[in-house]
This record gives C-alpha cells, structure tokens and sequence, in this order.
C-alpha cells in the first residue's frame, strides 16, 4: 500500500513531547498537509509545552499562544487582519479536548456560528493532560482520572463534540487520528481547499493519561476506530455524514479498554462495560444510518 | 479645521475610532457602551470606514479578537462597560504582554449585584494592574480626541490603552464638539507600524513558554515602555493641540495657583466639581481643582508638585472596599515620596451613579473645612448618615436595611 503524505515537514525533530505523544504525531501530520503559508495558534494546553520554551520553538509556521478558552477567536481575530491586509494566510487554531469541549467551547462555537475562515483542530487525548490527568467533558465513561479515582471514575459518556459542530451546520468536520495517516491526511487537504470554518477531531493517544507504554500508542488509536470507539468519518454541511473507514478486522471494545490502565474501572464493572457497549453500538449504528442516508448505494465493507 | 457636530460621547467615540483609521473592531453589546459599536458597524457596513467588524459571542472574545488583529498588524479598537471588562480581565493582561497597541474605550457602569447601568468607576479602575494605558474623559470631545492621543503613543510604546467615559453622563449626553479633518488626523497619528505581524515568512514563536531566567526581563521592557509612555503622553497632548487644536496632558489643573483647599477629581463630574470651586471662589474661599486624566501612567510629579502642602479633598466615584476610594490611595502614595506633609481627604461618593450635584460637592467644602484630621475615607450621600467614616462598630445585621433609610 503507497501512503500519500507529503513528504515536507513543518516541525522541527526536537520538541518536549513526551515519547509516543500522539498530539505531536498529529500535528506533525496535520501541517504537512498546509502550506507554508499557515498561522497556528495555541491555546493552553500539552502543546504550549510541546513547542518548547522561548527562545526555541518546534513549528516551522508562526505560533501565537493563547489563552485557554480562546483558540477560536484568536483565529478569528489573526485571520481578520489577514483579510483585511489582502492576505489569504490560513489560521488554524489548535486545541486540546479541553480547550475545545469544555473552556473554550463557546468561542468555537461563536466562530463556527459566523463560519469564520479558519481550520480549527481539536487534539482529542480524553483529559487535561497538561495539568496532570484530569478528567475533561471528552473523557469516556468508567475511566479514571485524578480527578475521578477508582472509587469515583468517570459516569458520563465522552461529549458528541462532532455533533455540536456538525450543529453549526460548517462546511466540513471531520474526525481523525494519526494512526491511520492517509485518512487524516486526505481529511486535512479537503478542509485547507475549503473555505469557512473546517473542524478536525483527532483522537490522539496519551501514554501517560491513557497509562500503556509508549509503544502502544498507534496501536490503541487504531483499536479505538476498528471498535468502533472512535469512528473515522466527515460531516459536510453540518448535514451530510460519509464514514471514511469501515473496519476491516473487527477489534473488541473490551480489547481496546484492556491496552489501557486508564479504563480499569470499567473492566472491573460488568454492568456498566455492557453499558458501554451498548452505547458503542447504538452511536455506530446511528453513525450508519447517517451514512446510508447520505450514500444511498450501500457502501463497501 | 474640522467640522462642529453635536454628539454623544459613544458616538464621538465611534468617531475617535473612525478618525484613527482602525482596521478590526471586535466587541459585545453592554449599555451603556452599545451604541458606540453600533455607529462603528454601520460605518463599516457602509463603507465609510475601512475596516473589518467581528460580531463576537461576549466580551472575552472581543478583547481576545483584538489581539489576534493586532499581533497580526493592524490596528485595533474594541469598547465595553462594567461586566464587560470584568469579563475581559484575563485578556487585558493577554494585550500587554502580546505587547499589541489595542485601544479601549470603557463606558464606565456600576458592577452587579444587583444590576446597575449607572456610572462609577470602579469598572475601570479594577484594571489598575493590568498594564494598560488609562485615561479619563471628561467631556464629549474628549471622548473622541483621548481614542486618537492613544493610539499615537500606544503605538509608541506598543502598550494598550483604555480611556474612560462616564456612563450616560457622557456616553448619552449630547455635546458640540469639533470632528477633525481625517488628513489632520492622519498627519498627527501615522500608520501603525506593528511590532511583528504573525509572516509565515518569519515563523517565530509569540507567548510561549518562557522560563525563570527570561520572564522578568520580557515584564521588564513593558514595565519601562509604561514609564516611558509618560513622557509622550505629555508630548503627544501638546502636538495634538499644536495639530488639531486641543491640547491634552496628564493632569488638568484649575484655579490652583494660590489654592489652599484642592479638588481631585476624574471623568464628567468634574465639570460640576470646577463649577462648584467657581462658586466657592465667589464666596472667598481659596478652593482649586486637580483633574487627573491619566491614571497610568500615574502623574506623579505633576500631583506631588500641585497638591503639596495644601488641603487636598479626593472625589472617589469607585471604592477599594477595606481601603479607601481609589485615587485617594493613589494621591496619598505619590505625595509619601519626598513631598512636603499634606493633608489628604477621602471622599467616596457617587457610588451607582448617585448624582453628584454641584451642592454635592459643596457639601463636601463645607465639611472639609470643618476637619483638622485627614481622613481615610468619608463617605458622601448615604441616604440618613452624614458625611463621615464607615461605622466599624456596628453589628452585622442580617436581611435588615439601613434603619435611617427610609422606605
Ligand atoms: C483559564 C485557565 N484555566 C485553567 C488553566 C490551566 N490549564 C492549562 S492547560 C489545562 C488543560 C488542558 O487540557 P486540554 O485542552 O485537554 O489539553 P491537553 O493538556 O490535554 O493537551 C488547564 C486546565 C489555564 N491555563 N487557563
Ligand atoms: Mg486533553
């Protein structure tokens, strides 16, 4: 199989992210399908650390850090004065699942509302990593965190945040992870030739959050989406669902949770895994419909 | 030079913004503030002003907006009141370290509970430490000429700035004012000339992690560029008046040569307070009047050279509750370096935009005079207490209302 992705890199080989990171794997991912003619700008989150601290910095592309509630704004703000001086610069805002779900989710959607022009990125690794694991509106039933111990975990499913953004009826949203890079990198080049506000969600694996050695990140991404935890799929116009990728091998959930510490919780309550399962199925087969719906011929695998 | 107009003062603010040439204008709706943004977007609408309009989903985003603009090189302007600043709080320190030259202007409101529009000035002065440029209006043409003075020396120093106008006082208060000619203005403030501009050409790296070694060096230089931002706001008042006719500075001194009782005062109340020393003038007495229009950078040498050795009223509409009305802290710490002793009175009054009549402010000559022992804080207009000190003895009561006040 030939892979198409670019072969140029954005990101300079140093950086502080800790080994198996999948949001500096994706990011590595997302710029090499941008041009160099980006802007990124970071709120507080792995990757205000990752870049590396001043006078250093990883990204071969601007980097405006920002306060936490206000990736999408800032875009917003940096894109105007682009416009404004003639310049077609793309801003692309890059958070974390905090910064997008829960702090900064009402400036993304004020700036998904007014379809601002600009690419907006959510490196989804279910916590506040950052701050040391805790628990954040994208963390997934049964799953521990420091703020939700064993004796407490996690009660309520992970957020829908595509369909919040799919809501705002954008041109393009899309979820992705960097384990299967020519889906994430065919994603990343429809949303950079398209104009309005464009939505990634990358599940990105965190070894240390997600407690698994480091070598198993590409692994757990990748049975996060053939469980169909994480489905690969694109929104368009908010409306109009195509699942990229159908699982080829089926992965038990139960075989995803076990690669992770993280979910032990879960695995020691039968009835709340059954729960989960339950919820797995139901959301990938609304997925389906969605899909169906969209593609009336019924799609291969 | 210039055409006579009759304005509001958010109107005439529009116009400051107009007249500056600002290029992204981010803000939210809050009265008393609104129809500043509201005239601003037509202007943009029509084409008028060339500029872009963001129609943000609150405060914090506006500010945060700005910034972004701003960093990427254009000049920015934004406006707000009371919960609105309050809101922006985080981003205000944001611009100052992103070292972006945004301009502000805050129609100053009352902060709930319970809900007021009206004016006090605790709004803005609770921004104290933040960073930015502060001034104080005082009347309509100020409301626009203070937006443009601004931007000059913001530029300059590539520090924000904000200036204050009293809610409905002068936000909604119609006045004549001179709306300069645009190439006078153009020839007094000069494009903006960013600091940086966010090239992908240049891919650096603004804001990030910065370590023990570097942080108090980076807060140096914006520590020094605010000193040095008061010597040109001395400057550009001068040359503003020199290039359109009005000219500005830090302090406003009236009537102070042989003045033995002084007013210190900010913002529209003033013109009741420089009527009242007229009057009190008329009756003998040796009254002045020290308007401070900058607050940051604070005019030290120009307070300790005017109020030194006289007997100095601060007329506080805002309050540091647990200390004093916040001018009067201000007054008293730039007269402790090196002035000779002076007596240092703090009133507080106004508060939720209780009027303050010209009889108010003869009041406090009256009681004033009758002290011999410089006072903290004195409060003014509680409805059944005299003038005077909050009562530290008195009983915590629950759920009862001042029992002097009648229903
Ligand atoms: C207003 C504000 N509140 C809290 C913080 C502290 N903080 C910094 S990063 C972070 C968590 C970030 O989580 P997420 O967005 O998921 O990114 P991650 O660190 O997981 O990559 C928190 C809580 C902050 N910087 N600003
Ligand atoms: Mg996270």
């Amino acid at each position: 199989m030939r892979f198409g992705i670019p072969l140029e890199e954005r990101i300079e080989p140093g950086n502080l992210g800790c080994q198996g990171c999948g949001g500096a794997l994706s990011m590595r991912m997302v710029l090499k399908g941008l041009s160099d003619d980006t802007v990124a700008v970071i709120p507080a989150c792995c990757w205000s650390i990752i870049d590396g601290p001043w006078p250093v910095h990883a990204l071969q592309v601007p980097v405006f850090h920002t306060a936490f509630e206000t990736a999408a704004i800032m875009a917003t703000g940096i894109k105007a004065a682009k416009l404004q001086q003639g310049k077609d610069t793309t801003v692309m805002a890059w958070a974390g699942d905090g910064g997008t779900f829960d702090i900064g989710l009402q400036a993304l959607s004020g700036a998904a509302e007014r379809n601002e022009d600009i690419i907006y990125v959510c490196y989804d690794n279910e916590a506040y990593m950052n701050t040391g694991i805790q628990r954040s509106s994208s963390t997934p039933i049964g799953t521990w965190t420091t703020t939700t111990p064993d004796e407490r975990p996690e009660t309520r499913p992970k957020k829908n945040i595509m369909e919040i953004m799919a809501a705002h009826r954008i041109p393009y949203a899309a979820t992705a992870t960097p384990a299967y890079p020519d889906d994430l990198l065919a994603k990343v080049e429809i949303a950079r030739d398209l104009r309005g506000t464009r939505f990634l969600h990358i599940l990105s694996a965190c070894p240390p959050g997600w407690k698994m050695g480091s070598g198993d990140a590409i692994a757990a991404m990748r049975a996060a989406v053939d469980s169909r935890v994480f489905p690969l799929y694109e929104v368009r116009d908010g409306l109009d669902v195509t699942i990229t990728r159908w699982p080829e091998h089926e992965v038990d959930p139960e075989a995803y949770f076990a690669m992770q510490g993280r979910f032990r919780p879960l695995l020691d309550d039968p009835e709340e895994l059954a729960r989960v399962r339950r919820l797995i199925d139901r959301q990938w087969e609304t997925l389906v419909a969605r899909h169906r719906e969209h593609h009336p011929e019924p799609a291969a695998g | 030079m210039g055409e006579r107009h009759l304005l509001t003062g958010n109107h005439a603010a529009s116009y400051g913004a107009k007249l500056s040439r600002a290029e992204v204008i981010s803000a939210y709706p809050i009265t008393p503030q609104t129809t500043i943004v509201e005239l601003l977007s037509e202007m943009v609408a029509s084409g008028e002003l060339d500029a872009r309009y963001i129609t943000v989903e609150s405060e914090h985003s506006a500010m945060a907006a700005v910034i972004g603009a701003s960093a990427a090189g254009c000049r920015t302007y934004t406006a707000t009141s009371g919960q609105g600043l309050a809101l922006m709080h985080e981003m205000l320190h944001w611009a100052v370290g992103a070292r972006t030259p945004v301009v502000l202007t805050n129609v100053t409101r009352a902060m709930a509970p319970g809900w007021s529009i009206w004016s006090e000035q605790t709004d803005f002065l609770s921004q104290r430490d933040v960073g930015w440029m502060m001034l104080f209006a005082e009347t309509v043409q100020e409301a626009q000429d203070f937006v443009v003075w601004m931007y000059r020396v913001a530029e300059q120093v590539f520090l924000p700035g904000m200036v204050a106008m009293d809610a409905f006082i002068l936000s909604h208060t119609s006045e004549p004012l001179i709306v300069h000619d645009q190439a006078a203005v153009d020839a007094y403030l000069p494009p903006f000339d960013p600091l940086y501009t966010l090239d992908p050409a240049e891919p650096r790296a603004y804001g990030g992690l910065v370590n023990r070694d570097h942080y108090f060096e980076i807060r140096y230089k914006a520590f020094e560029a605010m000193e040095r931002a008061g010597r040109l706001l001395v400057e550009a008042g001068e040359e503003f008046g020199e290039a359109l006719g009005h000219r500005y500075g830090p302090v406003d001194p009236f009537m102070m040569d042989d003045a033995e009782i002084v007013f210190v005062s900010a913002g529209a109340m003033t013109s009741n307070v420089r009527y009242a020393v007229t009057l009190l003038r008329e009756r003998g007495i040796k009254a002045g009047l020290l308007r401070l229009v900058a607050f940051r950078p604070f005019p030290f040498e120009e307070v300790r050279r005017l109020l030194e050795g006289r007997k100095v009223a601060v007329l506080d509409r805002n309050m540091s509750s647990g200390h004093s009305g916040i001018f009067a802290e201000e007054i008293r710490s730039a007269l402790s370096m090196g002035a000779a002793p002076t007596e240092v009175y703090g009133y507080v009054l106004g508060i939720g935009g209780r009027d303050i009549r010209v009889e108010t402010v003869l009041d406090v000559a009256d009681d004033l005079m009758s002290r011999d022992e410089p006072a903290r804080t004195l409060y003014v207009g509680v409805k059944g207490l005299p003038i005077g000190p909050a009562r530290a003895d008195r009983e915590i009561a629950r759920l009862a209302p001042l029992e002097e006040v009648s229903p």
